[in-house]
């Protein structure tokens, strides 16, 4: 009981952030929060930022495990470009549903594997190890399509992109589980303490006994099968494999996301579900954007600010601040939190 | 530098002695930004074929995306004394030495899709298309289908700041213009893309009354319209019915899309720059008629009664 509350403590930073967002955007149009039942699926903007933002909170855990590893994944953009068009390339040619799926999943943590050789064996940093295949990667994805749009009409591949189950898109459902899937299996386990462990100080770590070099090859790993799944629904969702855009600039967003999650550059600390809100988060002001009826040349300037204004907020300093004019007791509770 | 020139006069001088050169002899450089999208692999596919068709000789070089490559390309081109170059420039400045480094082999040059910042006596013409006419020919076509009913358009602008999105956009604006009935009530960037073109166009459907209140959709590209006809379908309209689509490019998946009767209209940018190039090339070299500055190719209107299938099946092949 007590390991939950301290849990929501630690997200109520994010939770109250999306809140916010989430309240700003339907005073601007009120229609936003509602839900209805159209075709056996619940319809509505809210669900459109949760299917929308599918490929980034993919990303995000990924990304989330990756940096707790005092690591960064540039390449997943490219990894998602790649993913997709193995994806299409083998349902064109006749290969099965289950086969198609488990080549793309490979050639994602395939490409994982590589990242991991190059940060963990031959120690490179993450940024440039990552950066090869952020630049390549978008080469070969443009190789498998022969530089075209690699359309396909699988009924059971579009069903990932644009399928339902239970009402939710199939996106929503995918990165739920997963991100669930994730989270149990690095909190359930030592695994995630061994991570935040190789994080802090991967020396320490290696001397007391943790093989810190299959622990980082594993954490690209997970961001290459992560890139992998993200892929086949961005191809999945418009019946075709772009190789040119799939995926283009998303690891920005994964990385911002995990840090608006409040998750640390320097690694150690994290959590899954602080990212996916953080996902959320960006995903609801982007919705929130396109539903305003701006001008686009405002979209970008709108999006950083509000970025700007959130990162402000959770700032050590701000919240220092925050907490030293603050007298109420819930401010202080946060604060003793922080201590903690 | 001089032995280039002495080559390139050795070979013009050739060509002189054999009798003028007509089409069917000739040997032409095309020099080609890269493979940066489908439209320009089906231009380059069709520079070969129409070449290959007039008995043409055509050196190929694919430049990558790099301005440098083109450059030296053309220096290659210069040296080997061929009859003409053709060029689809990647950035519009830095050619002045290169295009009179041919001025001075007297080799003509034409300008491909793109245009350059340079004085017009360095290049013979320049084959593009209007895309301000692209986007007037798409407004024209919806303003003659609604024939004065009300209507509410939505639009999909390409990448902001880039010149196709506020040429194509300011080009349906006037063809609207004086129509009162039609009105744009709601524009947005798909950075011209499907996932793009998709996402932009639910935020649409659900901030217009669930699409009931949109009567036409224009999309600066096909390829966003194509995600848009997903997302109207997705939200249990018929696109082509409920929502008249028409967009730009002509790409070959859109005509599939019009066949299934989900998209109404698209203005074709051809990907055949280089036959009018070779017309213009063709007339010059036989008795000097020097063609205007400025050959602007054919926007055709493309809708569901051109029998779109056949035009797919054409249009497959070429590697869009």
């Amino acid at each position: 009981m007590n390991a939950l509350k301290s849990h929501l403590l630690r997200l109520a930073p994010q939770i109250v952030v999306l809140i916010a967002v989430v309240l700003l955007i339907s005073l601007a149009f009120p229609d936003f929060l509602t839900l209805q039942m159209q075709n056996g699926r619940i319809y509505g903007s809210l669900i459109d930022v949760l299917n929308r933002g599918a490929p980034v909170a993919l990303l995000a855990i990924g990304m989330t495990i990756v940096i707790a590893t005092r690591g960064i994944d540039l390449s997943v953009g490219a990894v998602m470009a790649i993913c997709g068009a193995v994806a299409a390339a083998s349902i064109t040619s006749g290969h099965s549903l289950v086969y198609t799926l488990a080549l793309a999943l490979a050639v994602g943590m395939l490409c994982g594997l590589w990242n991991g050789i190059l940060v963990a064996v031959l120690d490179i940093q993450p940024i440039i190890a990552t950066l090869v295949l952020m630049v390549a990667g978008r080469g070969i994805a443009q190789l498998i399509t022969e530089g075209a749009i690699l359309t396909f009409n699988d009924a059971g591949l579009i069903f990932i992109g644009s399928g339902s189950f239970l009402g939710l898109p199939m996106p929503v459902v995918i990165w739920l589980v997963f991100g669930i899937a994730i989270t149990l299996l690095v909190r359930r386990t030592a695994l995630g303490m061994l991570v935040e462990a190789l994080g802090i100080n991967r020396r320490a770590s290696t001397l007391s006994g943790v093989s810190t070099g299959v622990l980082l090859i594993a954490a690209y790993i997970l961001s290459g099968l992560c890139a992998a799944i993200a892929g086949i629904i961005a191809a999945a969702d418009i019946k075709g494999a772009d190789a040119n855009n799939a995926g283009l600039w998303l690891e920005l967003d994964a990385i911002l996301a995990v840090v608006v999650g409040g998750n640390s550059l320097l690694g150690g600390r994290f959590s899954i579900a602080a990212s996916l809100l953080g996902a959320m988060i960006i995903q609801a002001i982007n919705t929130g954007i396109l539903l305003s009826g701006f001008p686009p040349e405002f979209n970008l300037i709108i999006k950083a600010a509000i970025i700007v204004l959130i990162l402000v907020v959770q700032s050590p300093r701000v919240r220092d601040l925050l907490a030293w004019f603050g007298r109420s007791a819930s401010r202080e509770a946060a604060v003793k939190q922080e201590v903690k | 530098m001089t032995l280039k020139t002495a080559l390139a006069s050795a070979t013009i001088l050739a060509a002189c002695m054999f009798g003028s050169a007509s089409a069917a002899d000739m040997t032409v450089g095309f020099s080609q930004i890269g493979s940066e999208s489908g439209w320009r692999a089906a231009e380059t596919t069709l520079t070969k074929q129409q070449a290959e068709s007039r008995g043409i000789d055509l050196k190929f070089a694919d430049a990558q995306q790099k301005q440098e490559n083109q450059i030296k390309a053309i220096r290659s081109f210069i040296a080997q004394g061929v009859d003409a170059i053709l060029v689809a420039p990647v950035v519009a400045t830095g050619w002045d030495d290169v295009l009179t480094e041919a001025k001075d082999a007297d080799i003509p040059v034409i300008l491909l899709d793109r245009t350059v910042d340079a004085p017009d006596d360095l290049y013979l013409t320049a084959v593009t298309s209007d895309l301000v006419h692209e986007g007037n020919v798409a407004g024209k076509w919806l303003v003659e289908t609604v024939a004065g009913k009300p209507c509410n358009v939505v639009e999909l602008q390409g990448t902001t700041g880039s010149s196709p999105a506020i040429d194509r956009k300011k080009g349906f604006e006037q063809a609207l213009s004086g129509h009162d009935n039609l009105k744009i009530v709601r524009s947005q960037t798909g950075d011209f893309t499907r996932t793009k073109g998709k996402e932009v166009m639910e935020s649409f459907l659900k901030a217009e009354n669930g699409g009931k209140d949109i009567c036409a959709l224009y999309a600066h590209n096909d390829d966003m319209a194509v995600g848009a006809i997903q997302a109207i379908k997705e939200a249990g309209l018929k696109p082509g019915t409920d929502i008249l689509v028409v967009s730009i490019d002509a790409v070959p998946d859109i005509f599939q899309a019009m066949a299934a009767g989900e998209a109404n209209a698209t203005v074709e940018l051809t990907p055949n720059m280089a036959g009018p190039a070779f017309d213009a090339l063709a007339a010059y070299k036989k008795d000097g008629t020097v063609p205007p500055k400025w050959i602007q190719t054919e926007s055709k209107l493309y809708t569901q009664k051109d029998d779109p299938m056949k035009v797919y099946e054409e249009k497959k092949g070429l590697g869009y």
